[in-house]
């Protein structure tokens, strides 16, 4: 299963992103092969609907999960439709690489 | 361990990011960080113009824990207009709807699809979980 973690850089050192659809990376990370990637946001600078494009971000990748500190209303509904799950970790001091530690 | 908080219930949550002050030059760019449930409970009391018993009913939470909210509110408001600083919304512990549920075991928040059938945490796959909703 794919899950998308929210990074503010594009290495496992980096630290984990509060927000969903203005994250700086996502990161990517496949469970059964182990492979993780980074991909860059492109609607970071969007003035708005930045949560559902980042949704659908998410779909495209092939994601089932999506661990973030914050889901706008859109974004929920958008990911709701889409029947990926969402999680929320509330403490940004963790990195990318101890996130994907704790869901191996 | 301190005990973890109630999530407040809130109805709708704020239609704005932020408000910043302007025509002053040496605003402090600091923010003052209003949480959902704060905006709630002003919104409540003074808007709806509701007593603080039917208010706190509706939030999930007691009368004097309303109180603590709406005067933390209050003082924050009273913060970013008497010292010009921009204020920011932020999620807090509101709970917006019935879908979200939470881990005993890490305290995560997630969502369950229809497509998941095991009842576990998203994070560290503890089975020990509550739907917001039941554990308040």
């Amino acid at each position: 299963m794919k899950t998308i973690i929210t990074s503010t850089g594009n290495s496992k050192s980096d630290r984990f992103d509060l927000r969903f659809g203005r994250a700086a990376y996502f990161c990517l990370y496949d469970d059964e092969t182990g492979h993780v990637s980074f991909h860059d946001n492109k609607h970071l600078a969007a003035s708005h609907g930045a949560g559902p494009k980042a949704a659908e971000f998410a779909y495209e990748l092939g994601a089932e999960k999506v661990i973030s500190g914050d889901f706008g209303p859109k974004a929920k509904d958008v990911l709701d439709k889409l029947n990926i799950q969402m999680a929320i970790i509330e403490n940004d001091d963790q990195t990318v690489g101890d996130i994907i530690g704790i869901i191996k | 361990m301190p005990r973890h908080r109630k999530l407040r219930k809130v109805v709708a949550p704020p239609n704005f990011k932020g408000y910043r002050p302007y025509g002053n030059q040496t605003a402090k760019a600091e923010a003052v960080e209003l949480l959902y449930e704060e905006y709630e409970a002003i919104k409540l009391a003074d808007y709806d113009l509701m007593h603080h018993l039917d208010a706190s009913k509706l939030m999930g939470v007691s009368r004097p824990t309303f109180a603590r909210i709406y005067e933390s509110a209050r003082r924050k408001i009273a913060r970013a207009l008497v010292e010009a600083k921009e204020i920011k919304t932020m999620y807090g512990n509101a709970l917006m709807d019935k879908s979200w549920f939470l881990c005993n075991e890490c305290n995560a928040r997630f969502t369950i699809p229809k497509t998941v059938t095991k009842r576990a945490c998203a994070i560290c796959r503890s089975t020990s979980i509550n739907s917001v909703v039941d554990s308040q």
